[in-house]
């Protein structure tokens, strides 16, 4: 147990799922030949002026919602000055002191603000060039400048780096499901920056915090906190003090370097955008953001709770697992004769099923929405593993197996059987029940012969429950369920066995 | 303030421009004696809000177009001396 | 010819509608003019940067302007024509579009004649800092135009075009049209759209017309207003620009604000600013006393809003993506400062710094946060002073034309000249420079004289009006001017 505290906040930016540009009509593309989404506006050319996207707006307020924030009656962009060749006009437009959304809250971390901003060009460096006298040389392309952004600034609730990497994931969850950007690290449409600092453990007062940067995986971001919180506590048992800088990990060598440029600290100088008005949130502007929600983790999980009465832990894992939670509700509704309980579906969905999804998984994957094998490149794979909806497993399936189990049609054990089936083959829980006859075997004249060859077979084993060990059963259950292929009831069986012990 | 705004000013031309500004300067500074307490600051003389744009496609300009006026151009991009990382 | 160069250009549209002249013979004797005073160096005036080389398309015929040459600013980007802003970081720039204000203008049926030389980035009171030599005023051509919009007044007043474009962000309309005898407009703020227009200051910059009257200036306001989609500050003006008419001030109210009619105002031009005032009153007008508080601070906020604004708004002249670029840069860094070193000319770099200091940290409260709330003052002043005048009335500059080189020296006797001109500027409302009368600044010889009147925002019907009538009453004769 250490005896300083991490404290972590987040500075997340996500690009908005719109057709053009934040300020320009430019239509947005990934992948398109250089130079080849641009106008005066997002080139900035003289003369050409910014006008602001309505849908931008409207994720922007849709983000607010979905995080419980305040939405500012009357917003306004400013300028961040500052030259690089990436900023066509040498200033950013941003927000500053009075930004579309403050104050909200998601899982356990509260939200600072929200608002919208547009992104830099793309920066690539070339290395030596004959065209250039001297220094290295980079080429800029303008397609990528002008997309528009969310920024999305945590309180520095975070104790650690896992919290990180799971309310990151969270983030991500609930983005998606409001359809408002790709979130995809890999794209470059999700980024992610980490304030670290630390403090003893119990004090309520903030550490000097430093700034992890381009940190582009959801892997590296844990492995860089927690880098980082290493190196700072290092500093600190040591008796030194923690700089304030900003920082890069490199994942390769797990190392943490200085990032901080060759120039003074920027000085923005921040003020009010001229080129463009005030943004007022108009009462359409927020109906039509409201009605475009989807139901949130928080809402769904209630309900879940309270009107399908599911346990809290299985209500609130379903509902801030949404992939689990769509497929559990899909299952429910599609059960047909017997229909499984609620509580008893959703434990197969989050217990066996999930289970065997995960180790179905290729070496080197995570659990549950986890982010792409590193180095290996891959599209989408941060959604195929752990998703229910990915696998063979149709829902109306699970909920016919767990219909079967719930009323003994067969038992617990069979169930898991089919289960392996449905999940390597796919198919229906009936016919593959008749197929490998595994009806659940009754407590009646065949169970009674394999109980009692079972107690024959292991005399000690019924020597040691006649003397009081009520575990001593294992063995005898265990051959019965063997010779009967899983078919025999838990429960029959070991009441017969009881019985025929005289117990 | 020179590196700031990106403005490399000879020796000379310094002091000229520190003896300018500092006149400019302290006519200038003679608002702060105004009494403004209270006074909110105008950012935008016109009293509109909103002017949103819909979310649809406009043409771009094609990229001939828009590297014509480079002072170089490589692999389709705009050349510039590396900022250093 | 010599005749039709005479004609204002409302009257140059009647004749060619009666089939009386031809607008492409007056648009070749219009080029052929700008083209000499272009190429004659020293002895022309200097205010063309560029002069078409062709007669435009029929189409224009059959526009309401009738093709009718138009010489526009250098800093409203022309397709494919040498857009420059008066500076060196812009020289040979061809933009791949075209000014909105200029667009529309032309689908009207006025086409480009030439770009106008002008101060560089719209920064002056002179046209003297032009990267491409100082505009002389063609009254006396040892005294400067006014400017920044010194080509496109220069151009005018000499007959060489029947009608500019301009723009004004503390004056730059109003002041070279007052010192050159003819009529400029400054509009409302938002009445035109500043797509395409090279920004100085962006929340003062506004284009208009100069005239030789004000009926030309009605004419061409007319076809200028109009909400832009392409920029967001822009309004859509609340009906149509009509042609004035009005004979007589009765019951026209104007306000002579001593703030800006008293002490700083050379006694010639006091002396025509009185004696037009005299004239108004005889039409009907009653004068009245009215009192704009904050309006000597005015020039103060000013020069700390717009050089603020202009800061940001050149940061994109760093040599990436067009325009200058410093040869054999070393590094990025160096190239940044050495290509805005050489292609920005003094005044534009002081203009920079101070614009720079004014918005950094720690000193943004005291000076730019302190200017925008002078600002508000300043509007609040207007508003009070609307319920008792229907006009405001001075002296459009202090004095008359001064000699070249006379305040290069000093920049603050140079920001001088804007006094009377920039609190309109600073509260968005219309304002407008009429030739009043001629004045002596000692011993040099009679000048032109503006009167300046300002009306509240959206007004411009009204303004035109009033000065329309007090234009005939006062009876100015431009000619001396022609070249």
């Amino acid at each position: 147990m250490s005896e300083y505290e991490p404290v972590i906040g987040l500075e997340i930016h996500i690009q908005l799922a719109t057709v053009t540009k934040m300020f320009c009509g430019c239509e947005l593309g990934f992948g398109e030949p250089p130079n080849t989404r641009t106008c005066p506006v997002c080139l900035g050319l003289p003369g050409a002026l910014p006008v602001a996207n309505a849908r931008a707006v409207h994720f922007g307020l849709m983000i607010g919602l979905a995080l419980g924030c305040e939405l500012a009656p009357r917003s306004i962009f400013h300028r961040k000055n500052y030259f690089y060749p990436d900023l066509p006009k040498g200033y950013q437009i941003s927000q500053y002191d009075s930004p579309l959304c403050r104050g909200g809250r998601l899982g356990e971390v509260r939200i600072h603000r929200v608002h919208l901003e547009d992104d830099a060009a793309k920066l690539v460096h070339i290395g030596a060039s004959g065209r250039i006298h001297g220094s290295d040389a980079s080429i800029v392309d303008f397609n990528r400048g002008g997309t528009p952004l969310a920024e999305i600034v945590t309180e520095p609730d975070l104790r650690s780096a896992d919290q990180a990497g799971e309310w990151l994931r969270l983030l991500r969850t609930t983005m998606r499901q409001l359809g408002v950007s790709d979130v995809n690290m890999e794209e470059g449409s999700l980024r992610c920056d980490a304030n670290i600092s630390l403090r003893p453990a119990g004090s309520e007062q903030l550490g000097v915090k430093t700034e992890l940067k381009n940190m582009n995986s959801f892997r590296f971001i844990e492995r860089g906190i927690r880098a980082e919180v290493a190196r700072q506590e290092r500093i600190l048992r040591e008796g030194g003090r923690v700089e304030q800088e900003t920082l890069h990990f490199d994942p390769a060598s797990e190392r943490i370097t200085s990032l901080r440029s060759k120039e003074e600290a920027h000085d923005y100088r921040y003020f009010p955008e001229p080129d463009l008005v005030p943004v007022a949130i108009e009462a359409a502007m927020l109906q039509a953001a409201s009605a475009a929600l989807p139901e949130l983790p928080a809402a769904r999980e209630e309900r879940l709770r309270d009107a399908v009465g599911l346990s809290a832990d299985s209500a609130h894992l379903l509902a801030f697992r949404p992939e689990l939670g769509d497929y559990f509700e899909a299952a429910l509704s599609a059960a047909g004769d017997p229909a499984p309980p609620a509580q008893m579906l959703a434990n197969w969905v989050t217990g066996d099923l999930l289970a065997r999804l995960v180790a179905q998984a290729p070496a080197g994957q995570g659990t549950g929405g986890d982010e792409e094998e590193e180095g290996r490149g891959s599209e989408r794979s941060d959604t195929a593993v752990g998703d229910p909806s990915r696998s063979r497993v149709g829902p109306a399936a699970l909920a016919t197996l767990v219909g079967l189990v719930a009323a003994k049609r067969i038992s617990v054990g069979a169930g898991r059987q089919v289960l392996d089936r449905l999940v390597a083959e796919g198919g229906e829980p009936r016919e593959i029940v008749a197929a490998e006859g595994l009806e659940a075997m009754g407590g009646g004249e065949e169970l009674a012969v394999a109980v009692a060859a079972a107690i024959a077979a292991h005399p000690e084993a019924a020597a040691n429950m006649r003397d009081g060990s009520a575990k001593a059963i294992g063995p005898i259950v265990g051959h019965v369920m063997r010779a009967t292929k899983g078919r025999a009831d838990g429960g029959a069986v070991t009441r017969l066995v009881h019985e025929q012990l005289g117990l | 303030m020179a590196r700031l705004a990106r403005l490399k000013l000879a020796d000379e031309e310094v002091e000229a421009m520190a003896r300018e500004l500092s006149g400019v300067l302290d006519h200038i500074a003679k608002i702060g004696e105004l009494d403004l307490d209270g006074v909110p600051p105008t950012s935008h003389v016109v009293e509109v809000v909103g002017r949103l744009r819909p979310d649809e496609p406009r043409p771009c300009l094609p990229r001939e177009v828009a590297l014509a006026q480079a002072p170089a151009v490589q692999d389709d991009g705009f050349l510039v001396p590396s900022p250093q990382a | 010819m010599a005749g039709v160069l005479d004609l204002t250009a409302a009257g140059a549209i009647a004749q060619i509608e009666a089939g009386e002249l031809s607008a492409a013979e007056l648009f070749d004797a219009y080029r052929a003019r700008a083209a000499i005073d272009r190429d004659d160096g020293e002895d022309g005036l200097n205010c063309f940067t560029w002069v078409a080389e062709e007669s435009p398309h029929s189409a224009e015929r059959a526009a309401p302007l009738r093709g009718l040459p138009l010489a526009v600013k250098d800093l409203f980007c022309t397709e494919g024509v040498p857009s420059q802003s008066g500076s060196r970081i812009l020289e040979g720039y061809r933009p791949p579009y075209t000014a909105t204000a200029v667009a529309q203008l032309a689908a009207a049926g006025a086409p480009l004649l030439g770009k106008t030389n002008q101060d560089e980035f719209a920064m002056g009171s002179s046209n003297e800092n032009s990267a491409y030599g100082p505009v002389l005023n063609p009254w006396d051509r040892t005294r400067v135009p006014g400017g920044s919009s010194g080509g496109s007044a220069a151009a005018v007043a000499a007959g060489l075009a029947p009608w500019a474009l301009g723009t004004d962000t503390g004056g730059s309309i109003r002041q070279p049209a007052a010192l050159c005898g003819i009529v400029g407009l400054k509009p409302t703020y938002g009445a035109v759209s500043r797509y395409g227009m090279i920004a100085f200051a962006s929340s003062l910059d506004q284009a208009g017309p100069l005239t030789r009257d004000v009926t030309d200036a009605a004419l061409l306001l007319a076809h200028m207003v109009g909400q832009d989609e392409r920029d967001a500050t822009s309004l859509a003006f609340p009906g149509p620009i009509a042609p004035p008419s009005a004979e007589r001030l009765d019951g026209v109210r104007l306000g002579v604000p001593a703030e800006l009619t008293g002490e700083g105002i050379q006694p010639g031009v006091r002396d025509a600013f009185r004696a037009a005032l005299a004239r108004a009153q005889g039409l009907g007008a009653e004068l009245c006393e009215v009192r704009l508080p904050h309006a000597p601070h005015a020039l103060s906020a000013y020069y700390v809003l717009a050089p603020a604004e202009a800061s940001s708004n050149l940061a994109r002249f760093d040599g990436v993506r067009y325009g200058l670029r410093a040869a054999d840069a070393e590094d990025l860094l160096d190239m940044y400062t050495r290509t805005r070193h050489d292609g920005f000319g003094a005044e534009v770099k002081r203009r920079i710094m101070l614009g720079t200091y004014a918005l950094s940290a720690g000193y943004y409260d005291a000076y730019y946060g302190c200017a925008q709330r002078v600002r508000t003052k300043i509007v609040a002043d207007f508003d009070a002073a609307w319920e008792e005048v229907d006009f405001i009335v001075t002296p459009t500059s202090p004095t008359v034309a001064f000699g070249l080189g006379e305040r290069t020296g000093d920049p603050w006797s140079m920001y001088i000249s804007d006094f009377c001109t920039v609190p309109m500027s600073l509260a968005g409302i219309p304002a407008i420079s009429i030739p009043c009368g001629l004045a002596s600044d000692g011993d040099g010889p009679q000048l032109p004289v503006g009167l300046q009147i300002a009306g509240r925002v959206f007004s411009e019907n009204r303004l035109l009006d009033a000065a329309y009538a007090l234009e005939q009453a006062l009876d100015f004769d431009g000619s001396p001017a022609r070249v």
